[in-house]
């Protein structure tokens, strides 16, 4: 197989590697799978784990039973209508106030302005604070303190409405840099104002980004159970909330209670309330993907 | 007339320059200004934050039964007895224990996951992965302290591993929040090494470097700084991070080193103790804000690191 001109083998003089390098390189390329897959497995095994404890406590009357005592009787009537009305505070806070954000930074703010700098790199660091520093934030000027509501629907919608807030102005930048330039400029050629343009032109082309970034906020604002342990109810909660002023539970906390039970009757509830949680999950990121899909266009 | 288009930036000229500035309108500087005010509010709430920890702390540090050095070094954190001591050691250690034994888990899993996606996998693949890991990072952390306890504790480090672990123990707190932390070192990682300029790879082949080479030797080390962002971001949330810890990791405040035993992380305590109704005042009530701000500080720090490092390598490679 080797000639004798060279008494290098040919392989390594036409740069093609030995037998052992291509055994390292299949290796390698295996070793990487396998990194990848564990934490897809873990995933799995959850999934299937928690669908062997819940699913066979899934029944209607566990959906329309509020907590008990009882394991036999308890339900997450209650903790679904208080997710509910949360997520709708959450909904009322974030839209107006993160869609303003984002139009000040992308379209008004000059960048160069120490100000500007501030607002941006503040932005970033929020969205990286731990959800239950925002838990200490709401439980002494939210619950308690100068806004004093006390445990209720208002201050666990407000404080929630804290933690996504800083994802609700990123990817409503990110929607709003995705229209081309161009869009604006035309309308400013034929005479529009600078609000004109972003009014008539820019926000509306956006809407199916912002949209998404609402919804995948909300979807992180269902699960987030550490503000709620500080701002939620003390003890449990077997009533529907009436008002903004009034008690509640969420899903998260009331799976959270269930767990702390050392009684396995109640994990196996946690295990139930954890698959609707998902389900729901699940719903609002589908939803988002197929806006996304259908009515982002392409420029 | 220039027939140029128009194109932003890079000197070209774009609407504002061929036709003036856009015209004003009453009422146009009043929305900038009501705009400017709701961005704005994002540092009120910084504020926020940063004044009712400090402020809190401060009369934390006036009570009688806490000094500042007791509380930097003490060994003992038993704020809730008739005898408080007030030492946040057993808090950060049990922390750094549960972080770092995630991170040991996160930053090969998380950057085998980047170097996978962005080297390797096809577009197919990556289609179906990369969706997969998102919905990991969408599952809610108590699912995952619900699991740590109920799954991972008895059949896995008990069962499978034979480790005779206590029910709760830091070890599986540590573990899942590893897991949890994945998709974030993975997500940067790879955004950092897609950045890497295709010329780069093209000249390792070109020399006849295998791929195996090229992602180690050219993509790994080109792209450091932003994989060094994922990693102090995972660690970030790995601090912070506080159902899975809560829920599987124990609430007992300790200064073994044993992670097979229940110990008790910063998160954790304000956790446990936030949700019974504290007094407002109480001692207890004010170590919440201690803890708190000492927590806030730890991330910030992670995350003021993590920034500068995403933007070194923006600035080289876009």
């Amino acid at each position: 197989m080797t000639t004798t001109t060279s008494s290098r083998p040919v392989g390594e003089v036409l740069g093609i590697p030995p037998a052992s390098h291509r055994l390292r390189d299949r290796s390698f390329v295996l070793l990487l799978a396998v990194l990848t897959s564990v934490a897809l497995i873990v995933l799995a095994v959850l999934l299937i784990d928690t669908g062997i404890d819940g699913i066979p406590q899934l029944s209607l009357s566990f959906l329309t039973s509020f907590p008990s005592a009882f394991p036999a009787k308890a339900g997450i009537e209650s903790a679904i209508t208080g997710t509910l009305w949360l997520m709708g505070v959450v909904t009322f806070v974030i839209v107006p106030l993160g869609v303003a954000s984002a139009l000040y930074l992308e379209e008004f703010a000059d960048g160069t302005r120490w100000w500007n700098r501030i607002i941006e790199v503040n932005i970033q660091n929020l969205a990286a604070v731990p959800s239950i520093v925002y838990g200490i934030l709401g439980l002494a000027y939210i619950v308690r303190g100068p806004l004093s509501l006390g445990r209720t629907v208002l201050a666990g919608g407000l404080t929630l409405a804290l933690v996504v807030l800083p994802v609700v102005i990123i990817t409503g930048r990110e929607a709003l840099r995705a229209v081309p330039p161009s869009i604006k400029e035309g309308a400013l050629a034929l005479g529009a104002t600078r609000w004109q343009a972003i009014w008539r032109q820019i926000l509306p082309a956006s809407i199916p980004g912002i949209a998404t970034g609402v919804i995948l906020s909300i979807s992180r604002a269902i699960g987030e159970t550490a503000p709620l342990i500080l701002v939620g109810a003390a003890t449990f909660v077997a009533f529907n909330p009436t008002g903004l002023d009034s008690p509640f539970t969420a899903l998260p906390l009331q799976i959270f209670s269930w767990i702390s039970q050392p009684n396995d009757q109640f994990r196996m509830l946690a295990a139930a309330a954890i698959i609707v949680l998902l389900v729901i999950l699940v719903i609002l990121n589908a939803v988002a993907i197929r806006l996304r899909n259908r009515y982002q266009q392409r420029w | 007339m220039a027939t140029t288009s128009a194109t932003s930036g890079a000197g070209g000229p774009n609407a504002e320059s061929v036709f003036g500035p856009p015209r004003r309108r009453i009422g146009e500087k009043a929305i900038a200004f009501v705009l400017f005010c709701a961005a704005a509010t994002s540092v009120v709430i910084t504020i926020g934050i940063v004044v009712s920890l400090a402020g809190e702390t401060l009369t934390f540090f006036t009570d009688q039964a806490v000094t500042v050095s007791g509380f930097l070094t003490g060994g003992q954190w038993t704020p809730l007895f008739s005898d408080p001591q007030f030492g946040i050691r057993p808090l950060v250690q049990g922390t750094l224990i549960i972080s770092g034994i995630a991170l040991i888990v996160a930053i090969p899993l998380g950057i085998g996951t980047a170097a996978f996606l962005s080297e390797y996998a096809s577009p197919r693949v990556r289609k179906a992965v990369k969706p997969t890991l998102e919905l990991l990072a969408g599952v809610p952390t108590v699912v995952f302290g619900y699991f740590a306890l109920t799954y991972f504790t008895p059949n896995v480090l008990n069962g499978l591993l034979g480790l005779d672990v206590a029910v709760f123990n830091g070890l599986a707190g540590g573990i899942i929040v590893g897991i949890l932390i994945v998709p974030t070192i993975a997500s940067v990682a790879e955004d950092a090494m897609s950045a890497v300029p295709q010329s780069l790879r093209e000249g390792a082949y070109g020399l006849g470097a295998s791929r195996r080479q090229v992602t180690v030797r050219v993509v790994v080390p080109a792209a450091l700084s932003g994989i060094t962002a994922g990693i102090v971001l995972g660690a970030s949330r790995a601090v912070g991070e506080t159902m899975v810890v809560l829920i599987a990791a124990g609430q007992v405040p300790t200064t073994s080193l044993n992670p097979r035993n229940p110990m008790e992380t910063m998160t954790a305590f304000i956790g446990a103790t936030g949700k019974g109704d504290v007094p407002t005042g109480s001692t207890g009530y004010k170590a919440i804000f201690a803890v708190g701000f000492a927590l806030f500080l730890m991330t910030l720090i992670l995350n003021t690191i993590s920034i500068r490092f995403v933007r070194r390598y923006r600035q080289v490679y876009e």
